[in-house]
């Protein structure tokens, strides 16, 4: 058996039988909800409605409802989809990278985490799907001859990989996730009384029974999509990154952007697993298997990428000024500088300053501290796609084309309809789903519970 | 001559005398039909004669496949059947523009070798929607774990003093049945 050191602290709290692990995660299934998980179920279902309203007016009338101009033609549509792609890379990447890395602290996190890549991407698909402008003609992104006639799509732009790249992305996180829900699934259609919760779960389970000869190929099923997604993850937004930087716009035609993406979805990824995390975490009680050591974790990693989004920003800086450019040169002096200059700096103090405080222990393991800069990372995150694109656009090669940009309500509406969405599916997941991966949780009960790793360090357990 | 086999569900609390139970089979040569757990447990599979799974296999070819299917279909559409010049890159054969083609040959590639392998598994352990529930107990998903075994009159009785004595909550006889000589194979390890 896989045993662990003392000193590591344990990641499982108190004295727990697997018994008490399968109530503890059933416990939200069967039990009532709580009055706070109606309120705000509520909350972002409503939003999630107006957010139906303002897409079907946009369907209704053309995206000359939205605040995009003839310049400005990518606006608060693609910084949101970059912001969603970027908050479901954390899902992935604690689920597949983390488990090739043998974390096994990821054992607690990486069911809402998966959920959270899912619901995001959804989230993402439709501003990428809304901008097209014509989305009853959106079968035309996938690879068929124009007007069913003979010119087939350009397998040389990014924007065409970038469907592929997203398709992939969302079905393999999809069938990743199922089948780490299919033993959990298992597990309430055998304890659950309610004659249609039992028909329900079942169903689900797909008749999960839990044999040797299943679980030693759902090890391998793990791992192989574990060394699928790993790869996965990093293309995807590398992928997004190149609808960027293969234009000539200055400011976005860069190398470092594959990069700089990928640190920063991970970066904003974490921070909103952080923020979700300390809801679930309070709502279901859930204090044993979400311990302040994972959030300390989870703090690190923001640490560690919101520190590479800032060298990121000022090579950007660097690179523009050194390679005598002048239109490179004034495309970062505008960021800064211009009339848009407020978002710039609200990117960089909430991206480059604010994780930086994460280095005092006190503050990287206090629950409010991080619930609050989880928030700030957010929103410092969407700043940077806004500053990446829309104050970019705002001015590029010819000045008589410049011009300000303001977001119309529908832009709002939509993305607060998605915010809305996102929770929705997030609180209907907590509610029916089990939150954490059980079976898993099972198996480091041993080496990482708290009161199994005081009998081994007292000599009276077993190794 | 007719011979009479048992099933018996022996029923554990804990993994650790489980796979002592069946080590102890194993060295009297009885074999575990099945073993049902909560959770995946490291080396019961080779300790009860599991072969190792081939998925990963499947899992290489399948990936092979999408990234011929993706090769195939980027030089139909880019080269044989419309040949395009777009910014000044013709597409005249495949190999001009090969950078181009890479992310899409690698997402065809994940995206194949990841859905082939998961169908492939699902259909392999028979896990469909609405299939019913493989677990003889239901308690194997909770905290229990159960050693199945299929045995003639003289091996179950050992097989069951030796659950006992290795410390299993329960030994249940399930039931008996008659199999025709011409059925019996003969019992291998």
């Amino acid at each position: 058996m896989h045993a662990e050191s003392e000193i590591r602290l344990p990641l499982i709290i108190g004295n727990k039988s697997y018994r008490q692990i399968t109530d503890d995660i059933i416990a939200p299934i069967e039990g009532k909800a709580a009055k706070g998980w109606y309120t705000l179920t509520t909350i972002c279902a409503l939003c999630f409605l107006w957010g139906i309203l303002c897409l079907a007016y946009t369907i209704g009338t053309g995206i000359g409802s939205w605040g995009s101009s003839n310049n400005v033609d990518w606006a608060w549509d693609i910084t949101n989809f970059v912001w969603w792609i970027g908050i479901g890379h954390a899902g992935t990447l604690i689920s597949a990278v983390l488990l090739l890395f043998r974390q096994k602290w990821r054992m607690a996190i990486n069911r809402s985490a998966e959920a959270m890549t899912i619901f995001a991407v959804m989230c993402a698909a439709i501003f990428v799907l809304l901008h097209t402008g014509r989305p009853w003609l959106d079968y035309m992104l996938f690879p068929l001859p124009n007007q069913f006639g003979s010119l087939w799509p350009n397998f040389n732009s990014p924007l065409l990989w970038d469907v592929f790249a997203v398709t992939t992305y969302f079905t393999v996180s999809l069938v990743f996730w199922y089948i780490g829900l299919i033993p959990d699934f298992g597990m309430i259609r055998d304890r659950v009384i309610k004659p249609w919760q039992k028909k329900m779960y079942g169903f689900l389970s797909f008749g999960w029974g839990g044999s040797a000869r299943h679980w030693s190929r759902f090890e391998e099923v793990s791992l192989v999509l574990a060394g699928l997604s790993t790869p996965l993850v990093f293309s995807v937004h590398s992928i997004v990154s190149f609808d960027f930087a293969t234009s000539i716009v200055p400011g976005w035609h860069t190398t470092i952007f594959p990069p700089y993406f990928v640190a920063g979805a991970v970066f904003s990824g974490f921070a909103m697993v952080l923020t979700l995390m300390l809801v679930v975490r309070k709502i279901y009680k859930l204090e044993h298997y979400l311990t302040i050591k994972h959030i300390e974790y989870m703090n690190i990693v923001i640490i560690v990428t919101g520190s590479i989004v800032g060298v990121a920003y000022l090579t950007e800086l660097f690179v523009a000024w050194y390679s005598g450019v002048e239109w490179e040169q004034y495309a970062f002096l505008n960021r800064a500088t211009g009339p848009m200059a407020w978002s710039y700096w609200i990117m960089m103090s909430c991206n480059v300053l604010s994780p930086q405080l994460f280095w005092f222990k006190k503050i990287r393991t206090s629950i409010i501290a991080t619930f609050i800069l989880s928030i700030v990372v957010n929103i410092g995150m969407w700043f940077e796609r806004f500053v990446i694109i829309v104050t970019t656009l705002c001015r590029t090669y010819l000045p008589s084309t410049w011009s300000t940009y303001t977001p119309s309500f529908i832009d709002v509406g939509i993305f607060v309809g998605t915010i809305g969405m996102f929770g929705t599916f997030f609180l209907l997941f907590s509610r029916y789903f089990p939150v954490i991966a059980q079976a898993e949780l099972k198996t480091i009960l041993k080496a990482s519970g708290e009161s199994q790793k005081k009998a081994v360090a007292e000599g009276r357990g077993h190794h | 001559m007719a011979t009479n086999k048992h099933i018996i569900h022996g029923i554990f609390g804990d993994e650790v005398p489980m796979m002592e139970a069946c080590t102890k089979l194993r060295a009297s040569g009885i074999r575990v039909k099945e073993a049902y757990t909560p959770m995946p447990i490291h080396g019961l599979d080779s300790l009860i004669g599991i072969p190792r799974t081939r998925l990963a296999i499947c899992a290489f070819i399948y990936g092979l496949t999408g990234i011929g299917l993706a090769t195939l279909m980027m030089w139909y559409m880019m080269v044989s059947d419309w040949p395009n010049d777009i910014g000044g890159k013709p597409n005249w054969a495949y190999y001009f523009n090969i950078p181009a083609f890479i992310p899409i040959t690698f997402e065809a590639t994940v995206f194949c070798a990841a859905h082939g392998m998961a169908l492939t598994y699902l259909l392999r352990c028979m896990l469909v929607p609405g299939a019913k529930a493989k677990n003889p107990d239901p308690r194997t998903t909770d905290d229990k774990f159960m050693l199945l075994l299929d045995l003639n009159d003289v091996q179950s009785e050992k097989a069951k003093s030796i659950l006992k004595e290795s410390g299993a909550e329960e030994v249940n006889h399930m039931s008996t049945y008659v199999v025709e000589p011409k059925y019996i194979l003969e019992e291998t390890h």
